[in-house]
């Protein structure tokens, strides 16, 4: 027994990505309906050439009628699925594994998240009965992740405020990029001395410490690979899709350290075996990553491959993930910039990948690398928090490979 | 002869300036300081500390036959709030947990019962006094918690004070009243009851002494405790005893916590009297009720690890009167813009029951790997159904991360969180209570507390903390 990968089986032919934000006019229902739209129009055909969809959202919606109600899709089969905030990428996966089965011809993924009707700040989340009143429920979003950040510069024999300066540079630097997308929540750049001073949320994490909360929708069409160029001229391959769920023992076990991801490093292993990268930051054009909070994408640099253990911190600093860096990571703007509509960002960031490999995002934001001759690109994307948490990385490219 | 097998006291950690709440209200100044429960805390969660502390010595839990909780202020009606200190305790289902709740009085009732049971009887006294801003209760009361196990002697767990004798009288009398739900007790002309508790007092006191054949001048420790500040001072000043023999009521330091009141002094004396002293205790309030133990040699070695005037020592300073009135619910501050936090749920929490209430996790059997919360499948050798219970209430522990989360949703902001991992291994994530935001370093020391974590959809979330292992402090003994 054991993982085979589906390399350059399937590829992704049309996409669409609504924008992302403070959506208050627009429902599930119509962000839905406009995503949907333009990744049908992209692939050049209409909603009854897909076979089968997979639908993901964490709370706005239960069942596959949550798709097929909007779109009064005919009878078609709609999974619905949730995998916390790598639902959206989770959604891509299975309709990717539907067509290289051989089950569908043409399978679509879906996310959708409409965060902005409950009027609280930050993540509510769903509750189980009980799950909270022994006190593991209680922590927010942020003050899960900020729990990196002490451990981080004690263990590097970082200053507080060393610290401080890097993760502020992560947030600025997303924020630039975000400025240049017009599909980002944020579309100005911040100030580093703004976000170095703002409020504190948890931690050492301030405001601009953490992504934003938005609604969003973001579809693909997946068709086997050799079909694609009978939809597009340029389709994006699929080269790898790895998921892990960790044994959820970090915050039992007194050996973790709180500065990794054990389940990043595990997904992303196995993704580079399956598309065959050996050197991560050499081989890919950009990285799009979950930066929830910034400590979290200082801490994934290095479990994703792309620094060594204890080296993020200058990585990031030597401006090595800026967008005309070494290796662009979240040319978009990230989550930083676009907030994160759970059941959507997986598939925002596949969103990227897609429009940087096809050579179609604006000039002001195109990473060097792939004119450079650089086709792959990564996508990452988790859910939990530090000691236990889910984990995807997809890699996806415009070649396939010999 | 049977006594005293055990006792422990209870002093929260907070603690309120009486020139603060003048300050405010514009009253006339008024010295020291009181004792405040935490955010976090109510007559359960205090009685519990109280007990834990009392029963820490090896084989003490599994002594206790019956256990009253005695409080003017329990946490619920009509359901037992013992049995959540049963829980806590991890007792024997087989033991009587009950509740003496509603009056004052019921702190001696509580007393006077264990003393003079057949079954080793555990007491525990807790209160928390509240009253209106501006008024006597408010500065004069204080909170606080003891617990007394009464039983006869044996190896191991000896008797630390004889019981001479005790007498009771009773008075109905309109000295001091509240109405159920009424926020503040009221009380009649202070002249008026102050001579028939001296003239009670008196009686009482006669009555024990003559049956211990013992006259005034054979008692080394006068306590007198109630609420009426004037009667007892002046049975303190006259009741014929040595003058030197009266002692301090603390409530300079801590205020009067009513019905724990007579436990905590009782307690702060057994903590510095010596071998063959003679106590006399002395509780007025709706008739008086005295109390005649003799110290025996056992008792140096059997203190309570953490001594009444340790825990005075170690309060922090004085909070700010607004952050008082913000946690007794008598200032509704905005809560923060996040959903209401969640209820506990009867099932799970029943389920859950030595976890939630005890603090014990499992130990699996086949690689000694601790499991908190409790687990069936080992984390580490992945052996099922192999766990043994590990009790982890006693055990210290040591912060490995920490944050200060500022968006959840609690009573006082901001929620400070820390990964603690346990001398001995195992490791937990919880809040950190007791405790400002320096004290949330990697490397602090820290040890559990029973804590009411949040009252929510009319229900109240019983749950452990972390809290810091202040220097001075005994680290806790094996339970």
């Amino acid at each position: 027994m054991s993982s085979h990968g589906i390399r350059d089986r399937v590829a992704i032919v049309g996409m669409g990505c609504t924008p992302f934000g403070e959506h208050w006019g627009r429902s599930a229902d119509d962000l839905l309906v406009d995503a949907v739209g333009e990744a049908v129009t992209s692939a050049g055909i209409t909603l009854d050439d897909i076979d089968a969809f997979w639908l993901g959202t964490q709370a706005s919606g239960v069942s596959g009628l949550t798709l097929s109600r909007p779109l009064h899709l005919p009878y078609k089969p709609v999974t619905r699925l949730e995998n916390m905030c790598a639902t959206g990428s989770e959604a891509l996966r299975n309709a990717c594994y539907a067509v290289a089965s051989g089950a569908y011809d043409v399978a679509m993924a879906v996310g959708v998240e409409k965060l902005k009707d409950s009027g609280m700040s930050g993540l509510s989340g769903t509750s189980m009965p009980g799950a909270g009143d022994d006190s593991r429920g209680e922590i927010t979003a942020p003050a899960n992740f900020s729990l990196l950040a002490p451990a981080y510069a004690a263990k590097y024999g970082l200053a507080e405020e060393e610290l401080k300066d890097v993760i502020t540079r992560i947030a600025w630097k997303n924020h630039v990029n975000g400025a240049r997308n017009p599909r980002a929540q944020f579309r100005k750049e911040v100030p580093l001395e703004r976000i170095r001073s703002a409020p504190i949320v948890a931690g050492m994490l301030g405001v601009f410490d953490c992504s934003g909360v938005s609604d969003g929708s973001a579809a693909a069409i997946v068709v086997r690979a050799e079909d694609a160029y009978r939809y597009t001229d340029k389709p994006i391959f699929v080269k790898a899709l790895s998921f892990v769920a960790g044994p959820a023992d970090g915050l039992l076990d007194p050996d973790y350290d709180f500065t990794t991801f054990p389940e990043v490093v595990v997904s992303a292993q196995e993704a580079y075996r399956q598309a065959g990268i050996t050197d991560p930051r050499a081989e890919l054009a950009l990285a799009e990553v979950h930066d929830c909070f910034t400590p979290t994408e200082l801490v994934l640099m290095e479990d994703l491959g792309f620094s060594a253990r204890g080296q993020a911190w200058k990585d990031v600093t030597s401006g090595a993930f800026d967008l005309d860096g070494a290796l662009p990571v979240n040319p978009d703007g990230g989550l930083k910039a676009f907030g994160h509509p759970i059941g959507a960002s997986g598939l925002r960031m596949t969103f990227e990948a897609w429009i940087q490999l096809r050579g179609e995002a604006p000039p002001e934001r195109t990473v060097a690398s792939v004119a450079e001759g650089r086709t792959l690109a990564l996508t990452h994307n988790l859910g939990g928090g530090p000691g236990e948490c889910v984990s995807f990385v997809s890699v996806v490219g415009s070649e396939l490979t010999d | 002869m049977p006594g005293l097998i055990a006792y422990g006291a209870y002093v929260p950690y907070h603690r309120l300036a009486r020139a603060d709440i003048a300050a405010t209200l514009g009253t006339a100044p008024s010295r020291g300081t009181r004792a405040v429960a935490g955010y976090d805390e109510d007559t359960t969660s205090m009685a519990v500390e109280a007990a834990r502390s009392a029963l820490a010595r090896d084989g003490l839990r599994t002594r206790i036959g019956q256990l009253f909780l005695a409080t003017a202020a329990p946490a619920y009606l009509d359901k037992t709030n013992a049995t959540a200190v049963h829980a806590a305790l991890g007792l024997d289902p087989h033991v009587l947990a009950a509740d003496m709740a509603g009056s004052v009085r019921s702190g001696l009732g509580a007393l006077v019962t264990a003393a003079r049971s057949p079954v080793p009887t555990l007491a525990v006294l807790s209160d928390l006094r509240t009253g209106l801003p501006g008024g006597g209760e408010e500065s004069a009361g204080g909170d606080g918690a003891a617990a007394f196990a009464f039983g006869g002697h044996r190896n191991g767990a000896p008797v630390l004070a004889e019981l001479l004798a005790h007498d009771t009288v009773s008075d109905e009398i309109l000295d001091r009243w509240r109405l159920p739900g009424a926020p503040a007790s009221r009380v009649w002309e202070e002249r008026f009851a102050e001579e028939i508790y001296v003239s009670l007092a008196d009686k009482a006191l006669s009555a024990a002494l003559d049956q211990a054949g013992l006259d005034r001048d054979a008692i080394d420790h006068l306590i007198v405790s109630g609420l009426h500040a004037r009667a007892c001072a002046t049975v303190r000043r006259t009741s014929g005893v040595r003058p030197e023999a009266a002692t301090a009521d603390l409530t300079a330091q801590i205020g009067n916590a009513g019905t724990a009141q007579p436990g905590l002094l009782l307690a702060d004396v057994l903590d510095r009297a010596e071998p063959g002293r003679i106590i006399a205790l002395v509780v007025l309030g709706d008739g008086a009720g005295v109390l005649l133990l003799r110290t025996t040699d056992a008792l140096p070695a059997h203190r309570a690890a953490r001594p009444v005037a340790a825990q005075i020592a170690a309060g922090g300073a004085p909070m700010p009167y607004a952050t008082y009135l913000s946690w007794r619910g008598l200032l509704d501050r905005e809560p923060p813009r996040r959903p209401d936090p969640e209820p506990p749920y009867a099932p799970p929490a029943h389920r859950r029951n030595s976890w939630k209430y005890g603090f014990v996790a499992s130990r699996c059997e086949k690689c000694g790997t601790r499991h908190l919360p409790p687990d069936r499948v080992c984390v580490s050798c992945r052996s099922v159904d192999a766990m043994t219970d590990e009790p982890m209430e006693h055990v210290p522990g040591t912060v490995a991360t920490f944050t200060v989360d500022r968006l959840a949703h609690t009573p006082s902001p901001p929620m400070l969180v820390v990964v603690v991992d346990y001398d001995g291994g195992g490791r937990f994530r919880c809040q950190l209570t007791d405790a400002t935001e320096a004290d949330a370093v990697i490397g602090a020391r820290v040890e559990m507390t029973f804590r009411r974590t949040v009252t929510a959809a009319g229900v109240h979330n019983y749950f452990w903390k972390a809290r810091p292992l202040r220097t001075g402090e005994t680290e806790g003994t094996g339970a």
